[in-house]
């Protein structure tokens, strides 16, 4: 096992809960807890927003889709970024000077509807840990990957200091926290990536789509754990089958993977639709996702809200370069993964494999996984918070009034689900749930957001309906997908993208339920759009 | 229950502001200010032409966005030849994806804080012009 793992994690840790620590001397009101008393700089929010926007799903999932899928797959990160964009556009400064603090605040504000509060707080717990039980999953995966421990411990681990963590500092605490983690992040898929270049550029740039297909660049033993055909001969479980450098990789039945042209060209055997149904729900996702909307309250004014989120598109655009060249570099050194199928890893195990199992690599090796545990923690920590901030102004019924200690139980309240289901569920799939949390968000939260902001004849029971028809729907798809049988043909595309058709139905039930229920247009939502729209220095 | 165990402590408590609350405060100075509190048709008026000029810009960039990015999957199916065209090297597609479409969608953004922030400087102009 490579030495420098353990102290690169202890490392991280320790750093985490010390700054955690540190922020707790500021933190004493629950204003501090909940929004950091709304005095974050937008260049601190703007990193901290990032950090903890790039999870799992960014710093292992997209480099790992890349390797395996090849261009088809680039949409994720682009559209990751895009959804800042669609945020800034459509929400970021009517939602700061709308003076609520979490999504079911934003219902209570707008349209003053007790029912679609409870509704709202319903889709944030939902989405939550629709997105927190990843998180941790890849935690345990990371975990035994790394270290050789068990799955349970790694998640566990992750866990406690993510609960610890919140219910300590709150989030005052956690800004700065998450400030250090996009750029060790960003650090950590970087500098290795520097490293990894000059070696390809010392190794005589080997063609990374070799008109034979993928081949093998050392001799490579991989072992057989499961019954499949290689390369159209059936092996059994319990086999270890050898190469030689230069032999190509063989397809392997039970992993699905791109090589050769399908891989390189646009189109592959990914249809047209499934392809505009991420779109939608990546770009319009973004803005629906709990944990992100709630950063947006801790900045002190509209224009600040804006600003913040333009900085963040930039931050996450930058970081979004790196994935694609693990993921291209990793069809080259670590072509094994395409048998195994674990191509989540190929972050975690590049250095070693291209630079050997010298000092170099595995100082790289250990600054990667640190990374990867960064992100699982900050993710995972604003997931949390923003969880909590929901148990505690909806269940608890804490209000403005609630105590810290309130907060804390909260937050406790809130990691017990998500931690005992990851322990449980260690077999779904972590990109993919990942994905299906923005669809959800995109036919729930988003309709009802920009509907919300913009149109002033929106409806409580308009909103419910759509809320209802568009993320049920997804929700009951989300459900489908994990849960139940494998699809086939146009259903599975349907129900495993389902975003293509659970948006626009959002849209449509919400603006025909408004229109039909007209008389219960609130009386005040002209000052309402006054208190959306107009910049604070008028202060009217 | 929370005020046992809350020790009191010199800091006056802090306040929650917002702009509803600052307008039972505060007087409007002119006309136009007291349009907006009072929320008179023309204060109406003036909220929803800097609503609309703010939705317009935004689905103006949405538009440059969903042309720019959103065709794409398009054009590869249509003309798949365009794929193995290389730049630098690199097949387009990889290059438009992988790398161009982020100073891309950060250029809208760019573009759009500094109109929307325009916006909301003429929109303050028009309430404290002074009065003809």
């Amino acid at each position: 096992m490579n030495p420098y793992v353990v102290p690169g994690l202890v490392l991280v840790v320790l750093v985490t809960v010390g700054i955690g620590a540190y922020g707790l001397r500021f933190a004493r009101t629950t204003s501090d807890f909940l929004v950091a008393s709304r005095s974050v700089s937008p260049s601190w929010n703007a990193a901290a927003i990032s950090g903890e926007y790039l999870s799992a799903a960014s710093f292992l999932g997209v480099a790992g889709l890349i390797l395996r899928y090849g261009v088809d797959v680039l949409w994720y990160p682009v559209g990751f970024a895009a959804g800042y964009l669609a945020l800034l556009l459509f929400v970021a400064a009517p939602l700061r000077r709308s003076g609520a603090f979490t999504l079911p605040d934003f219902c209570q504000v707008r349209l003053g509807s007790f029912r679609l509060r409870r509704l709202a707080s319903v889709f944030v717990v939902f989405i939550g840990c629709l997105y927190l039980v990843p998180q941790l999953q890849g935690a345990g995966l990371t975990f035994t990957t790394v270290t050789g421990g068990s799955y349970e411990w790694g998640a566990l681990l992750v866990g406690a200091v993510v609960t610890a963590n919140v219910a300590l500092g709150g989030m005052r605490a956690i800004t700065f926290v998450q400030a250090f983690q996009y750029w060790l992040k960003l650090t950590a898929l970087a500098v290795p990536v520097i490293f990894l270049i000059l070696q390809w550029q010392s190794d005589g740039r080997p063609q990374v789509t070799p008109p034979g297909g993928a081949t093998f660049r050392v001799a490579t033993t991989v072992e057989i754990q499961q019954d499949a055909l290689v390369g159209g001969v059936p092996v059994q479980a319990g086999q270890r089958l050898s190469y030689q450098a230069g032999d190509p990789v063989p397809p392997v039945s039970t992993v699905d993977a791109h090589f050769g042209a399908d891989w390189l060209l646009p189109g592959g055997d990914g249809s047209l639709f499934a392809t505009y149904s991420l779109i939608l729900a990546t770009f319009l996702g973004t803005m629906g996702l709990p944990h992100v909307l709630v950063r947006f309250y801790t900045n002190p004014d509209g224009a600040a809200a804006r600003r913040t989120t333009l900085v963040v598109l930039a931050l996450v655009g930058l970081f979004y370069l790196l994935p694609t060249l693990y993921g291209v570099l990793g069809r080259v050194y670590t072509p094994q993964l395409l048998m195994t199928g674990r191509t989540d890893a190929v972050v975690l195990l590049l250095p070693e494999a291209a630079l050997g199992g010298g000092e170099l690599g595995r100082l790289l090796g250990a600054l990667v996984t640190a990374g990867a545990l960064a992100a699982f923690l900050s993710t995972s920590s604003g997931l949390l918070t923003s969880v909590a901030g929901v148990v505690f102004t909806d269940v608890l019924k804490a209000g403005r009034h609630g105590s810290v200690r309130d907060f804390r139980v909260a937050t406790l309240l809130a990691a017990i689900v998500p931690v005992t289901l990851s322990l449980y569920v260690s077999t779904m799939d972590v990109s993919r749930v990942v994905g299906l949390a923005f669809a959800v968000a995109a036919s729930s939260f988003c309709p009802l957001l920009v509907l919300g902001i913009w149109w002033r004849r929106l409806t409580d029971l308009g909103a419910i309906a759509g809320v209802l028809a568009g993320g049920g729907a997804a929700m009951a798809a989300v459900l489908i997908t994990v849960l139940g049988p494998p699809l086939h043909g146009w259903v599975a595309e349907f129900i495993e993208q389902p975003a293509a058709w659970t948006v626009p139905l959002a849209f449509l039930v919400m603006v025909t339920g408004s229109l039909l229920t007209s008389r219960r247009v609130p009386s005040d939502v002209g000052a309402t759009m006054l208190r959306l729209h107009a910049p604070e220095s008028l202060r009217i | 229950m929370a005020a046992d165990d809350e020790t009191p402590r010199p800091a006056p408590p802090r306040t929650r502001v917002v702009l509803g609350e600052a307008a039972t405060r505060r007087l409007p100075a002119d006309r136009a200010h007291a349009d907006l509190a009072e929320q008179t048709s023309v204060g109406e008026a003036l909220v929803k032409g800097l609503v609309r000029a703010q939705l317009a810009l935004a689905l103006r960039l949405a538009l440059v966005v969903v042309t720019g990015l959103g065709a794409l999957p398009l054009l590869f199916a249509v003309a798949p030849r365009v794929g193995e065209v290389k730049v630098l090297g690199v097949n387009l597609p990889w290059m438009l994806l992988g790398v161009l479409a982020f100073p891309f969608l950060v250029g809208v953004g760019w573009a759009y804080v500094r109109w929307a922030e325009r916006n909301e400087q003429d929109f303050i102009a028009v309430i404290r012009r002074p009065e003809q």
